[in-house]
């Protein structure tokens, strides 16, 4: 979940800088983040499957209605995106191809695909029969996206680019995740959805802590301390984690509750 | 298995937690890779051949009836008998029942039957008896369905279970909100 957000979230960059005429550093880093991301999401997933071979077994259909089934779907295509714009642009590639459309349409699609990536995972977890997550079935895709913008920004970043585009789009994605955990717990003052007390709840917490309220005072101080902005990277990369897995921890906590009512 | 007090005297209530085998199920609409299908017979069967292990039918039941075997990690629920049944035979379960506790037969029979039972035991003294047989909920509808004494909640059945794919639109517009706005950061960032 994680992985794959984040290299979609790293995709989009890559293919607004190109398109923008950024420093061609920032594209060529900003792609090479997307691309790994784009091996290991399929490596994470197979290690879940346990055999490779199930892996092609997600692709033997195509169906809208299975969320699990788009992501598969786009996860390959994303892959094959990353790695066309990465080829693309090497010297060999254009001296192969003779002309930059083709990489023009390999960043629009890694574009297309990096955006389903970075927000189909709220979808996967939302339309769910899991309580907790299906009550937050419209917040969680924003909630993701936002994380996961936050973290391929700390990861450009911290891979060695100090462009101020990555520090706008780090700053606007703590913003959005401080907003996000401000609005979270009014709600769950209000009593107005469900998410169990425990470990999972704690860990949400945290990670939006350090992924918002933290991520944005290390982004504000960079003016006067420069370090502060490959802490906020760190705090963006780290506190994603904490909170995706804080999530699958509240969804085990919230199935558990539910049966033993 | 469940614990009640009735009375002021414990009470065991029994209940097979067997799959309901949705009108609209939750898990095959979930499945990736098409190994969950109705069968002939009206039931969902997960195919083992076909089934890769990813355990989004488990998360979208909403019955909580499927679970993934620890080993190998595929799907694995009740299959309504599908061997059994292609060859002419009841589902074991209700075959092996001594005391008919588990009847297999046309829905339709079945829900009247219910109603009859139901009524006896009413007029028994029994009030707190109820048939379990949710037909305006979005899984529209069950091919198993239970009577019960006391609250269902008890006995882990939802009072109204929802088909998770009832969300998906909800949480695609907020999806396709939410990439809106992140390409919206990113082009604007430049």
């Amino acid at each position: 979940l994680f992985a794959g957000g984040a290299a979609g979230a790293a995709a989009v960059i890559a293919g607004a800088a190109h398109f923008a005429h950024a420093d061609p550093g920032l594209v060529l880093t900003a792609r090479i983040v997307a691309a790994i991301g784009a091996v290991v999401s399929p490596v994470l997933l197979v290690s879940d499957l346990g055999r490779p071979q199930r892996f092609l077994y997600m692709l033997r259909v195509f169906k809208p209605q299975s969320t699990m089934s788009v992501g598969a779907w786009t996860l390959v295509v994303f892959t094959f995106a990353t790695f066309a714009a990465l080829a693309l642009a090497t010297p060999i590639g254009r001296a192969l191809t003779g002309s930059t459309a083709l990489t023009a349409a390999a960043d629009i699609l890694g574009i297309f695909t990096g955006l389903v990536l970075a927000t189909y995972t709220g979808v996967l977890l939302g339309a769910t029969a899991i309580p907790v997550w299906a009550a937050n079935a419209s917040y969680l895709p924003l909630h993701f996206a936002a994380s996961s913008l936050g973290a391929a920004a700390g990861m450009i970043e911290l891979a060695g680019r100090a462009d101020t585009a990555l520090h706008r789009i780090g700053l606007a994605a703590a913003l959005m995740e401080t907003v996000a955990l401000a609005v979270m717990e009014i709600d769950w003052r209000g009593g107005h959805q469900t998410l169990p007390s425990g470990v999972g709840r704690q860990m949400i917490r945290f990670g939006h802590l350090f992924t918002g309220l933290l991520a944005l005072v290390l982004r504000l101080a960079t003016a006067r301390w420069p370090a502060a902005r490959a802490l906020a990277g760190v705090a963006a990369i780290g506190g994603s984690l904490v909170n995706r897995m804080g999530w699958m921890a509240s969804g085990r906590a919230s199935a558990l509750q539910d049966r033993s009512q | 298995l469940w614990k009640a007090v009735r009375g002021g005297q414990p009470s065991w209530d029994f209940s097979s937690d067997v799959c309901k085998h949705c009108e609209h199920a939750g898990c095959l609409e979930a499945c990736p890779t098409g190994a969950i299908v109705r069968t002939e017979f009206g039931g969902v069967f997960i195919q083992p051949d076909i089934c890769n292990g990813c355990g989004y039918c488990v998360v979208s039941c909403p019955f909580g009836v499927v679970d993934r075997r620890p080993d190998d990690g595929r799907a694995f629920k009740c299959t309504f008998c599908y061997d059994r049944q292609k060859v002419g035979l009841a589902p074991a379960c209700a075959t092996a029942c001594p005391t008919q506790s588990i009847q297999f037969g046309d829905l339709e029979e079945l829900r009247a039957q219910a109603a009859r039972r139901a009524a006896t035991l009413h007029a028994r003294g029994m009030d707190d008896v109820i048939v379990y047989d949710p037909r305006e909920s979005s899984v529209g509808g069950i091919h198993a369905i239970f009577l019960v004494r006391g609250r269902l909640d008890d006995f882990g059945l939802p009072a109204n279970p929802v088909m998770p794919t009832t969300l998906l639109a909800r949480a695609w517009t907020s999806a396709g909100l939410a990439a809106i706005v992140l390409l919206g950061v990113v082009v604007f960032a430049f």
